[in-house]
């Protein structure tokens, strides 16, 4: 696909080849999940669902799963990258969730998105789907009284098809290990720290997103090479159709004005947070497996670099870090907004 | 008292049977005679399922259903029906109010009716003239009448507007009925039966209808604007609450706008969000011992809205995020708070930072776009906002720093700047209203005078920093530059420094105290020489003006050579 960018052929058209692409690709590969569970025959018309890859994420699902149950996601669609520690038999074991096994590479099938994909296009069409990773949440605008129906409801009262959610990345005050993530807890009782005003952002014109990098780990990982850093920008909650795809991540999709999330005249939008729950006890033993595995974007670049970091005892607090209260907080500095929804 | 008002309602219903009739028991409930509407598009079982839950209720009646389309005649159609009706089956209706089937009535309907007989006579119905700007928000005004509308907006946009745009080009405009002036308000009044009957009977009603049929969104007008002729005494408000956006949707209630519903005062709210279980288990409040005549009171709930309007439609100034990222010269407010760049102080006074924190309330910082590192005030490793002192890192995207940096802090930011520094954010800076730029010119030279280094390569860096700064003045002299700038040449600052930085400090804080002493000087001594010296070797020193030189320096300068 790199050498369609060499050819002469006109944006539009290269986007729409591209996503054809795409989601080809991901329906091919959809021999490379096999079904363990499938309890889809309980999607309701209206339901709100959610697709996750996970490996080895077993001390992490049960919050997780009770997380945006409380939001309102009614099914959850797992792919299961080939996980050894007994997540794929809880997740089994779960009413709402309907799970997919593969020992098919992450890296190879576009870091899980061609999984998410086909799932998207054969169970998302015209559900308002969410697409997180274990250790992401969502926060957005009035969560704490509003359920996600809310939310979508006036997303698509208002004619949107997308809601952005920035990546937060969250950390403990003191060393990663220092206090053990127990099955089940709330990861923000341990990580409540975040970087409040240290983002960069830049605009992709062929796809129409923005670029988000910065926060804790550009600061210490990367500081001289700010390129490298991790991208934050993420649209998690989509009104799914078949014609849809994801580009990289959930980054950034296609057609592109999914990706027109954010206002150019001055005015604000409504945007939310996906807080990162990555730097945890469990952080350490992670980077090393996933080093090794070389999964990972960028040749692991990022691992090697968090890798190389925390092995010296670095830490990710500073004196400026500020501690999670509550979505109002995130407004105030900035971070998201209610933008037109009161 | 209450009792001359008999209140009869017509509720248009087209989607949420369920909560429908939800809302028709409250209102029979209290005492009123209900006429629903029932869009034909709602299917058959929902129809009987709300019909058979309402079966207990006497005073309930159906009108003919008639398909109705958004911003299309047949909804007034749908209103005349049922307000014809309304009139026959109970003819002692004094009053008639209109409301949907997702209008939540907050009040009990006790309340209404005591308000309404405070003035029996009057009509409730928002009604301002066409000819008055300003109540149409992000939709045609006057055009709603003048033009042909013969396409469905909502199934057909762009038809629409291309229609629109044609007819405007063609000039063409519809002629109005004789006598009728085009009034546009809220679709939700409450008409005494007498207006309403005079307006159902009015002789001319064919012409009129016939007129309004070809209108845009008739249900904002036809009322509004016949109201006008047989009203005795309009109240121009709609006694239910509901407000739109810029796009002209309206605004949901939630549960948390529980408080703000009830400190409002209204009698019914629209719209309220289906799922917002606790907003309809709370409201109507249930009837205190007597009636409550009070008027409603929706100051904060406008404050409110009027926030949100403001918030999605300017936004914060000085923010750049996710879901706000203004184009250039689009940004309302390129940062969020004033901020002072001094230029050329610190080559003159080398201790001026720590000078000017004693004059100035703000956070001083040295060279805060220096090129080896980000100088904030103490040289802290990581800045306010968790910004990092990386030059690398704050070149990758100057301006998200410096308006991140304002808006993170509470005080002023205040910080250096020379042209040896980042110049990204020149135009920037310079076309920021709320930028206090000082610059003295040429002062970047003295530090090169104490250089030990060739003199070629004196020479070199000479010629690079004028030409930055040269470039800056160009941009500070545009026309375009919206921060308050003062520039003074290197000798004339040099002539008075004190007078000057008074005058400068008390430009940025009023408050600030006069300049007594001044920080020390850099030994200037060797700087005629040094000048003549460059001018000498070629090169042509602008920006710190003539300097006087002596015969003797100027010959030792030439030998020099």
């Amino acid at each position: 696909m790199r050498s369609l960018q060499n050819l002469p052929v006109p944006g539009r058209l290269r986007r729409r080849i591209e996503r054809q692409w795409l989601i080809g690709r991901a329906i091919k590969r959809r021999h490379a999940l096999s079904l363990i569970s499938d309890r889809t025959g309980q999607i309701g018309r209206r339901d709100i669902l959610a697709f996750v890859t996970q490996r080895n994420e077993r001390v992490r699902l049960p919050y997780f799963l009770d997380y945006y149950r409380e939001l309102g996601v009614r099914h959850f669609l797992f792919v299961d990258n080939n996980s050894t520690d007994g997540s794929t038999d809880y997740l089994k074991a779960q009413p709402d969730v309907s799970l997919w096994w593969t020992k098919a590479g992450y890296k190879q099938s576009r870091f899980g998105m061609d999984w998410l994909c086909w799932l998207l296009f054969r169970y998302g069409h015209g559900h308002w789907c969410l697409t997180v990773d274990p250790d992401e949440f969502l926060v957005y605008p009035h969560c704490d009284s509003r359920p996600l129906t809310a939310l979508t409801d006036w997303l698509g009262d208002s004619g949107h098809r997308s809601f952005p959610a920035m990546l937060l990345d969250m950390y403990p005050k003191g060393a990663l290990d220092e206090r053990i993530y127990q099955e089940g807890q709330n990861p923000f009782e341990i990580a409540c720290w975040f970087d409040p005003a240290n983002y960069t952002i830049r605009k992709n014109s062929y796809l129409g997103n923005l670029w988000i990098q910065g926060g804790p780990r550009t600061r210490t990982f990367f500081p001289y090479d700010p390129k490298s850093g991790p991208a934050l920008n993420k649209i998690p909650l989509v009104k799914w159709s078949r014609r849809y795809t994801y580009y990289s991540s959930t980054h950034m999709l296609l057609p592109r004005s999914l990706n027109w999330v954010y206002d150019e005249d001055g005015g604000e939008m409504a945007s939310g947070c996906l807080l990162h729950a990555k730097f945890l006890s469990t952080f350490a033993e992670k980077s090393t497996e996933e080093l090794d595995r070389g999964q990972h974007y960028a040749n692991s670049q990022e691992y090697r670099a968090y890798h190389a970091g925390l092995q010296d005892g670095a830490r990710l607090w500073c004196s400026e870090s500020r501690e999670y209260r509550d979505w109002r907080q995130l407004e105030d500095l900035g971070l998201i907004s209610s933008g037109n929804w009161p | 008292m209450t009792e001359a008002v008999n209140l009869g309602v017509i509720l248009l219903c087209h989607a949420n049977l369920r909560m429908a009739a939800r809302m028709a028991r409250i209102w029979a409930d209290g005492g009123a005679r209900v006429v629903i509407h029932i869009d034909a598009k709602a299917p058959a079982s929902d129809v009987a399922e709300m019909k058979q839950s309402l079966s207990d209720l006497p005073d309930i009646a159906y009108s003919r259903r008639i398909r109705c389309n958004w911003g299309r005649f047949s909804l007034i159609e749908a209103t005349q029906h049922a307000a014809s009706q309304l009139l026959e089956t109970w003819p002692e209706t004094t009053h008639v109010y209109l409301a949907s089937g997702s209008c939540l009535p907050l009040r009990p309907i006790a309340d209404l009716r005591a308000f309404l007989a405070l003035d029996p006579n009057r009509d409730y119905i928002e009604s301002v003239d066409t000819n008055e700007v300003g109540w149409v928000i992000g939709g045609l005004n006057e055009e709603r009448f003048t033009l042909y509308f013969p396409v469905d907006w909502r199934k057909h946009r762009k038809l629409f507007d291309r229609c629109v745009e044609i007819q405007r080009k063609l000039g063409i405009r519809r002629k109005l009925p004789r006598g009728l002036t085009p009034h546009l308000g809220s679709q939700w009044w409450c008409l005494t039966a007498n207006t309403l009957r005079a307006i159902l009977n009015d002789p001319r009603r064919k012409e009129y209808d016939r007129f309004f049929r070809r209108s845009w969104i008739p249900d904002e007008s036809y009322f509004q604007s016949l109201a006008r002729r047989h009203s005795g005494s309009i109240e121009s408000r709609s006694l239910t609450f509901a407000r739109f956006d810029h796009r002209g949707r309206p605004y949901q209630a939630y549960d948390d706008h529980l408080q703000v519903l009830e400190e409002a005062n209204c009698f019914v709210a629209r719209k309220i969000w289906p799922g917002a279980t606790q907003l309809l288990g709370y409201f109507p409040r249930p009837a205190g011992p007597g009636p409550d005549p009070t008027p409603p009171q929706p100051a904060n709930i406008e404050r409110l809205i009027a926030r949100t309007v403001s918030r999605r439609i300017l936004g914060r100034p000085g923010l750049y995020m996710q879901s706000r990222f203004p184009r250039k010269d689009s940004e309302n407010g390129k940062t969020s708070a004033p901020y002072a760049v001094f230029q050329g102080l610190t080559d003159i006074f080398p201790g001026f930072e720590d000078w000017l924190r004693d004059y100035l309330p703000g956070d001083v910082h040295g060279h805060l776009l220096g090129p080896e590192m980000v100088e904030f005030a103490g040289r802290p490793e990581i800045g306010p906002g968790a910004l990092s002192s990386s030059a690398v890192l704050r070149d990758y995207d100057p301006q998200g720093f410096l308006t991140a940096l304002i808006r993170m802090t509470e005080q002023m930011q205040v910080f250096q700047f020379s042209p040896r520094d980042n110049q990204d954010l020149n135009w920037f800076m310079a076309t920021d209203p709320n930028a206090y730029l000082f610059v003295v010119t040429g002062a970047w030279n003295l530090p090169l005078l104490d250089m030990d280094m060739p003199f070629d390569d004196i020479r070199r860096i000479t010629a690079k920093l004028q030409r930055t700064e040269m470039e800056l003045l160009e941009v500070l002299n545009s026309v375009w530059v919206k921060a308050r700038v003062q520039l003074w040449e290197f000798n004339d600052f040099i002539a008075r420094p004190q007078a000057i930085l008074d005058k400068a400090l008390g430009q940025i804080d009023p408050d600030a105290k006069p300049v007594t002493k001044l920080p020390p000087m850099r030994d200037i001594t060797g700087l005629p020489e040094h000048l003549q010296r460059l001018r000498n070797s070629g090169l042509h020193p602008r920006l710190t003006g003539d300097q006087p030189i002596t015969k003797a320096s100027h010959i030792l300068a030439r030998n020099n050579i």
